[in-house]
């Protein structure tokens, strides 16, 4: 076990469709001041920069080396980690280890993409094997299309109980200011967006996004000289799956966050995740992922899920909040957006959520990642250890 | 102090690559083109069969060499119309049906189109059967497409 480490300051930039006022590096920068800003610590204080976003996407490489100037990298360790959707969590779980190691002190990741200066889609496809998928792929939502049929098939939830989640995380987004989309959508206007791929509509999936946030973690004997806030990190799991779309269940049982969920929850002393848990910042690319992914972590399983979020359980005003940031359905720059889900977390156990604080206190919160062909991360934080 | 208009830079990458097969996949595809087989590719240890067959089995990490050939006819176990336009990376004209294909004699199913067929009338469970194209493709496109079985 090495040492213990917290979060004690979070930074992001507003997200939105483009920034066409900052280039890619100005970017960066700015979540990087806002996070030191927030933790009230300088550059001087940062003893590793960790960097990363999904690579080819705006048709750039090798951003870690450009953007050292802005990231505060230049003079000091700088590692740049690259997981496809993960790639948050990755950096997030990574400046833990840096700094549990004993081998760092005070250790800063940040994520960041600009979606819309690229082509996203030749970014996918660049991502699946060239002989056996490329051809028959073609393009980021009909895997999850397939893996929903089967789904709502097995559990007999329908596309209704979907839109609701695009209903509650658009509403939640709303409070949000750094949320890219406020939209104020019925389960009607869910139901009659455009088909894209059966049964995923328009307003059933996460918009492209440009934005950067940022982390800094220090380790226990030096955590109260910089906040009296801090949100521990209790535990950190990382799972990856086959590459092959078929090998992996998917959707009826995303075998990757269960077996993350099993060993964190020992880690953390999670007994019933429903009563344990405070909140949760689900990485939901899709409506239908936040059913499934949220039955993988022993919520709502057998289709009960749906149950849940009717009953208002998941939503702000519920005893287990899901997405309270508006999730990715309102906010996706891919290498941002898995740490996001964990800065967002750290942010409502330092009760710095603002309009979208929880109603009640939080003191254990989750997050995950979701990236590649079905790999999870999970971190759970914690007002003190 | 004029007001500075933001510059956009515009550009566009092509960039051409090579990929090798592989032993593994070469061997498929040799079986596809040739004969007409399809062969999925069995672990020692666990006996599933794969297809796409690989060289490593994942969860016990042996290293797979008895092939095993597959029946060209499965079942869909999963599916979705694609309704979207991507011009230039589509592999058919939308809308289309993309589908986990289950094969007989293979543990694993894997992802495919399904041609022939009014997409509407796609259901899990549908038995399908391979229609192999007429020339070489160079990839998985080999197989054109899965139809219904009548």
């Amino acid at each position: 076990m090495g040492r213990k480490v917290a979060i004690v300051g979070t930074g992001q930039t507003k997200h939105k469709a483009r920034h066409s006022d900052m280039n890619i590096v100005e970017l960066i920068n700015q979540a990087v001041n806002r996070c030191l800003e927030n933790a009230e610590l300088t550059i001087n204080d940062i003893d590793a920069i960790l960097i990363g976003n999904m690579e080819h996407f705006e048709g750039i490489n090798l951003s870690d080396m450009w953007a050292s100037d802005a990231s505060g990298a230049l003079g000091r360790c700088g590692m740049k980690i690259t997981t496809g959707g993960s790639t948050g969590t990755s950096l997030s779980s990574a400046a833990y280890y840096y700094t549990a190691s004993g081998l760092f002190d005070t250790v800063l990741c940040v994520g960041w993409q600009k979606q819309n200066e690229g082509d996203t889609t030749a970014g996918l496809v660049s991502a699946t094997d060239p002989i056996w998928e490329r051809a028959s792929f073609a393009g980021a939502f009909g895997t999850f299309g397939g893996a929903a049929t089967q789904y709502m098939m097995e559990t007999g939830l329908t596309p209704e109980d979907a839109a609701k989640v695009a209903v509650k995380n658009k509403r939640h987004g709303r409070l949000n200011p750094y949320a890219h989309l406020h939209l104020d959508i019925s389960v009607d206007d869910v139901l009659r967006s455009p088909m894209l791929a059966y049964p995923i509509r328009m307003l059933d999936l996460c918009p492209a996004s440009e934005g950067a946030c940022a982390m800094i973690m220090t380790h226990e004997d030096n955590v109260k000289k910089v906040t009296d806030k801090p949100a521990w990190i209790s535990a950190s799991v990382c799972r990856h799956d086959s590459a092959f779309t078929g090998d992996p269940p998917f959707f009826l049982d995303l075998r990757t966050l269960r077996s993350a969920a099993k060993e964190a929850y020992a880690t953390a002393d999670i007994k019933d995740p429903m009563k344990d848990l405070d909140i949760i910042e689900l990485y939901e690319p899709v409506t239908w992922a936040e059913l499934s992914f949220l039955e993988a972590l022993g919520i709502g399983e057998g289709g009960k899920v749906g149950e849940l979020l009717a009953q208002g359980v998941t939503s702000i005003e519920g005893s287990l909040p899901v997405n309270l940031s508006g999730g990715v359905l309102c906010t996706n720059p891919i290498g941002a957006t898995a740490m996001c889900r964990v800065a967002e977390a750290a942010i409502q156990i330092r009760g710095e959520g603002g309009e979208r604080q929880a109603n009640h206190k939080v003191n254990t919160a989750l997050a995950t990642g979701y990236g590649g062909n079905w790999w999870s991360d999970l971190l759970i934080l914690k007002s003190s250890l | 102090m004029a007001e500075t208009e933001k510059m956009v830079f515009d550009g566009k990458l092509d960039i051409n690559y090579k990929y090798a097969s592989g032993k593994v996949t070469g061997k498929f595809y040799d079986e596809i083109e040739e004969n007409k087989k399809i062969f999925g590719i069995k672990c020692s240890k666990c006996n599933t069969v794969y297809v796409p067959p690989r060289q490593t089995c994942g969860p016990c990490f042996t290293t797979m060499e008895e092939w095993v050939e597959v029946q060209p006819t499965g079942v869909v176990t999963n599916y979705t119309i694609v309704n979207y336009a991507e011009p230039l990376i589509q592999p058919m004209e939308p809308p289309y049906a993309q589908a986990l294909i289950k094969l007989e004699g293979a543990d694993t199913p894997f992802i495919h189109l399904i041609g022939e067929v009014d997409v509407e009338k796609v259901k899990i469970g549908m038995k399908v059967e391979a229609v192999f194209a007429e020339e070489k493709t160079g990839n998985i496109l080999n197989i054109k497409y899965f139809k219904p079985v009548e």
